[in-house]
């Protein structure tokens, strides 16, 4: 091989480089969407799907199974937030409503947002909601109160032995910028 | 493939085929053993600096209670040590021996793209700069540990543009040292040096610059995607906007577990190189050898999530993770019992590097059993986060790459300098070096497993003793460097003469040993003889 | 010198202790502090067992491979004037250590399996207790009994800590390892462990109940416990959680099912004084007391035992405008907190609230004079 074809065969294998490095860039990138999708699908790190609309189930009144309600208040948020019970005894197959309040309790207008999880993970594709207030924007008016519905059902089809859930959600607040510790 | 005809061309360039002179020879050199000295200073510079930080680490860990520094300056401590000395001290190190050995180990001229080499290494001083000036900016420099994980990650102050730069500009300096390798290899190769006849560093070392190619860039990638949540408002792995922390996590283990084995391949090449030379042998089981290479750097994509056992993955990924990363432990066994074949029913001798190999087997070994313990996920649950973990990637980082490496200087310095090193002063660090690195790093494991959490610059004080002594060992081993710092020093400045071939017999192991020590500034300006490459083992 | 010879003999008891040490559990020097606690939990055993089982089989292969490696290097050395052999594979050999580290591998996957799936099965559990990470304290929240309370490092270890102290942490009990209010939980009873946190990643590890998890900000995260013995037990935060991640420790008292009861019953019927106690006016004294109190375990970690603050990081209370000002402002700042001040209005109560910010006001020589009654933050929330 001549110069001139090694200058040739080295520019074409640094090319193949650049472009495996160029698409090994973008995977990262990609990687973001596709993690979302696959851990919606499997209900990875108990990740709840969007709301769906509401759709006749054959309730199995034979089996009971013990949902708890969690709340959490991301950082520094001033809000009160609750569920109305902490626990309900529920039928796979029927839809039931859970109120969820939060109380602004400063004298600022609030912007929030509810993240929803549930425990154990792999239960997560089994709880379809109908009406949630997750996910989407919550306004809070100062030293003020609001009520949020969730209307939900556990699909029958879940396995036998379940016999605990847990539905927690986080607010963040979506005005408060991370803060820095200085120091 | 021929390169005979590289002498014309540089004949055009270089009249005299020496260096320039003075300081501008630096900056503006092609030569790749210009190149691979100023990379290898580079490594023992930052070697020092990340050290001093990890003194630091370890003078506040002598006894319980604070008493040096403040618990938020431990954390930057512990975050700039670690990046330093894995991007600043043993990749540059080396790259540094891969510029230096690859030409003369596979008889080419030269690199196959100086100017990019050039450009390649001078991005190092100022990325180097600009992590350590985060020091002192405000908030300090990223404490988060070298991972950097979200969201305490975003809580740094203004250091983190910089410390992400920094990711960057070492990115693109990796690339393009992995591109100019893997072209060097694959194009530039003397006659009859077919891919099997490589010598094992060279081939650890392509398997490597594959590795940096696929991973660095999800690594920049990860690390911008840090940048745009804290500054222009994506979620990437902000919950509150619908990300997820852990796949930030997902991202960076599967840029660092092929990191590791970017920092641990390498060494392979060196101890298989090192010990057949000292045992007067052929390497036992070369292609075995490059077969688990191979398999070691294709299974590193496969196992990362081992680094998560305690996230809350689902059973089935527990178990996956489980199972592949255990099977890592097939092709490293037999890497190991191929280093122990080759020995067997050799004629050995005990120059330092001939040391520096045989205490990497062993406590490469240790390692490697420490690792395999916590392959398996439900006990990882009692050692995640604790010092056995820290005692574990320090006995295959320090007594692995970092002996490697002092092997590896002690091997070739006669030939780049062409003088004997000081063999009773390297003996001297050798014995300093082995038996602190053990005081400094056997302890870890049993805090680990009483219950020290890692990353804390204070603890209970049952776990003072083993903290004492290991502290006690970090110094001696600090300060025993610079008796390694010294002995390069020496051979640079004079010494008996090294004849070509430096090592007894050295000859059948490489065609670096056919050149003159030092050897001239372009290596094989001619390509070597055939009858030089079929006698090689 | 002194101090190098009593490291000496530190050393020298310890290596005694190694050389002494007799298998099975305990804690303090010897085998104990050397080596995974056995555990009080069904989880914990088994994974000390396996601990155990890998442990000896890399011990066996270690003795295997060193004493090749041992014998080699004493026979086939060149001093000893041998002969080099040429021999460079051995198909057979290569298949054989292929193969047989694979066997070994699966013998130890099986119980890893095993035992991984036992972790996991959360199901059937007698209580649930969420387990919240904040930077740098944990909140305990009892889902079944109504119970939610924080848990940080007590003010002994917190004022032996502070970076030149000059207290020597062999002085403190439990050094780093107490808090001052525990997680109570009843013996033999299955009780699944919810985790989350508030801020950056945390992760809640006890070593003898056998495991430790994220607690990730947004998701929940479960594991499970059933402490077999009552007694104390003291774990720590394990995943970097900042510059207080060192002090955030995790103290478990385990009791028999009735004494649990009877603390149970104890909280709710604190809670119930604490309301009662909202109404009833208390001294300046009464109030400087309670409040000193709350502010070693809330506030000195920063601002300092003395209120000296640090300069240029944390501001001073000693002749602080807020707490010299008016009342409404340094009410606000407490209980809503400021960028790396913490909001205590979830954390502590009306009567404690009251009585920090009347030692604050009336501390450190600040005689401001006012006593904050706890109807007066009733009245400004």
């Amino acid at each position: 091989m001549d110069d001139k074809e090694l200058h040739k065969a080295n520019a074409r294998l640094v090319w193949r480089m650049v472009v495996i490095a160029l698409l090994m860039f973008g995977l990262g990138f990609a990687i973001a969407p596709y993690y979302d999708a696959v851990c919606n699908y499997f209900g990875i790190s108990g990740r709840v799907k969007e709301a769906t609309a509401e759709q006749a189930l054959k309730v199995d009144e034979s089996r009971e199974i013990s949902l708890e309600f969690v709340t959490v208040v991301n950082g520094q948020m001033p809000l009160r937030f609750r569920a109305e019970t902490g626990k309900l005894k529920i039928h796979p197959g029927q839809y039931y409503t859970v109120n969820f309040y939060a109380e602004n309790t400063s004298d600022k207008k609030l912007v929030g947002r509810a993240i929803p999880s549930i425990s154990p993970a792999w239960t997560s594709s089994f709880l379809k909601k109908a009406e949630c207030f997750c996910f989407s924007e919550q306004e809070f008016e100062p030293h003020k109160e609001r009520k949020m519905p969730v209307r939900f059902v556990v699909d029958p089809t879940i396995q036998a032995d379940t016999k605990e859930m847990t539905l927690s959600y986080t607010f963040f607040d979506i005005n408060e910028k991370t803060q820095t510790i200085k120091n | 493939m021929s390169v005979a005809t590289h002498d014309d061309i540089h004949a055009h360039d270089h009249h005299d085929h020496g260096p320039a002179k003075g300081f501008m020879r630096w900056v503006t050199t092609t030569n790749h053993k210009d190149i691979g000295t100023l990379y290898l200073i580079t490594g023992l510079i930052m070697f020092f600096v990340g050290g001093a930080m990890a003194l630091v680490i370890r003078a506040e860990l002598f006894e319980p209670g604070l008493q040096y520094v403040d618990p938020h300056f431990f954390n930057q401590m512990t975050t700039l040590h670690a990046l330093i000395m894995v991007f600043g001290a043993v990749m540059p190190a080396f790259a540094g021996l891969a510029n230096w050995m690859i030409p003369m180990m596979i008889g080419a001229p030269d690199m196959a793209l100086p100017r990019m080499n050039n450009w390649s290494f001078w991005l190092l001083p100022f990325a180097f700069v600009m992590l350590s000036s985060t020091l002192f900016m405000d908030g300090g420099a990223a404490a988060a540990g070298w991972t950097l994980y979200p969201p305490l990650v975003l809580q740094t102050g203004n250091a983190l543009p910089f410390t992400v730069f920094t990711v960057h500009i070492l990115g693109m300096s990796s690339i393009m040292a992995a591109i100019n390798i893997i072209v060097t290899v694959f194009n530039m190769r003397a006659p009859g040096m077919t891919m099997m006849k490589l010598p094992l560093f060279v081939w650890t070392w392509v398997i490597t610059a594959f590795l940096l190619i696929a991973v660095m860039p999800v690594f920049a990638g990860a690390v911008t995607m840090l940048l745009t949540d804290k500054y222009f408002g994506t979620s990437f792995f902000n919950a509150a906007g619908g990300g997820d922390p852990v796949l930030y996590q997902h991202l960076f283990w599967f840029f660092g577990h092929p990191e590791v084995y970017i920092l641990i391949l390498p060494s392979f090449g060196i101890i298989s190189s090192i010990i057949p030379t000292f045992s007067r042998k052929p390497l036992f089981g070369y292609a075995s050898m490059v077969y688990a290479t191979a398999s070691i750097g294709l299974l590193s994509f496969i196992v990362w999530a081992h680094h998560q056992y305690t996230v809350g993955m689902p059973l089935a990924g527990e178990l996956y993770f489980t199972y592949a990363t255990m099977l890592i432990a097939v092709p490293t066994g037999v890497k190991v019992f191929n280093w122990l074949a080759t020995m067997w029913k050799g004629a050995m001798t005990f120059e330092t590097p001939m040391l520096y190999a045989i205490a990497f087997v062993v406590l490469f070994t240790m390692g490697g059993f420490t690792g395999l313990m916590m392959s398996i996920s439900p006990a990882d649950l009692q050692y995640h986060d604790t010092y056995f973990i820290v005692a574990h990637f320090h006995y295959v980082l320090v007594p692995g790459a970092v002996f490697a490496l002092f092997a590896a200087t002690y091997y070739w310095l006669p030939k780049w300098t062409g003088h004997m090193y000081d063999e009773k002063l390297g003996k001297l660090h050798f014995w300093l070096t082995t038996i602190s690195v053990n005081i400094c790093f056997f302890p870890q494991h049993f805090v680990g497993l009483a219950g020290m959490p890692r990353r804390i610059p204070d603890y209970a004080v049952q776990f003072a003793e083993f903290n004492a002594m290991s502290s006690v060992g970090a110094f001696v081993f600090g300060f025993s460097q610079l008796i390694f710092a010294y002995v390069i020093y020496k051979a640079i400045k004079g010494g008996e003469k090294a004849t070509s071939e430096v090592w007894e017999g050295a000859e059948a192991h490489g065609l670096e040993w056919h050149l003159p020590s030092p050897p001239p500034y372009h290596s094989w300006t001619e390509a070597p003889d055939q009858s030089l490459i079929s006698e090689l083992h | 010198m002194k101090k190098t010879l009593q490291l000496l003999a530190g050393f020298w008891s310890v290596l005694w202790g190694v050389a002494n040490a007799e298998t099975g559990s305990g804690t303090g020097v010897g085998w104990g502090a050397l080596n995974l606690p056995a555990g009080v939990t069904p989880d914990s055993h088994d994974i000390h067992d396996l601990h155990m089982t890998i442990l000896w089989i890399c011990v066996g292969i270690g003795i295997l491979v060193y004493g090749i490696l041992v014998y080699s290097l004493i026979h086939h050395r060149k001093s000893k004037g041998v002969v080099p052999a040429t021999f460079h594979e051995n198909t057979k050999l290569e298949i054989v250590w292929t193969i047989i580290p694979f066997l070994i591998l699966i013998a130890m996957a099986i119980p890893a399996t095993k035992v991984m799936i036992k972790v996991y099965d959360t199901s059937a559990s007698d209580m649930t207790i969420k387990v919240t990470g904040y930077q740098w304290k944990w909140r305990y929240t009892y889902l079944d009994e109504g119970i939610d309370f924080f848990s940080s490092l007590d003010a002994k270890s917190n004022e032996a800590r502070q970076l030149g102290s000059k207290i020597d942490p062999a002085t403190v009990e439990h050094y780093l390892l107490n808090v001052d209010k525990p997680l109570v939980i009843p013996a033999n009873k299955k009780i699944r462990i919810l985790l989350t946190a508030a801020d950056v990643l945390h992760a809640w590890w006890v070593p003898e109940f056998g495991w430790k998890k994220d607690a990730i900000p947004g998701f929940i995260t479960d594991g499970w416990i059933k402490v077999e013995k009552p007694g104390i037990y003291r774990g720590q935060c394990a995943e970097l959680c900042g510059r207080d991640h060192g002090f955030m420790p995790i103290v478990v008292v385990v009791k028999t099912e009735d004494e649990y009861k009877q603390w149970v019953a104890a909280e709710k019927a604190k809670q119930e004084v604490g309301k009662v106690d909202a109404s009833k006016p208390l001294t300046l004294d009464e109030l400087t007391a309670k409040g000193k109190e709350v502010y070693a375990s809330n506030c000195a970690a920063c601002h300092g035992a003395e209120g000296d603050g640090v300069p240029g990081v944390f501001p001073a209370i000693k002749g602080s405008k807020v707490a010299l000002g008016p009342l409404a402002d340094h009410l606000k700042l407490v209980l809503h907190g400021k960028a790396a001040m913490p909001a205590f209005k979830d954390q502590l109560n009306d009567v404690e609230i009251a009585a920090v910010v009347t030692y604050q006001r009336n501390g450190f020589g600040n005689k401001k004079g006012d006593s904050i009654q706890p109807a007066d933050i009733q009245a400004y929330k």
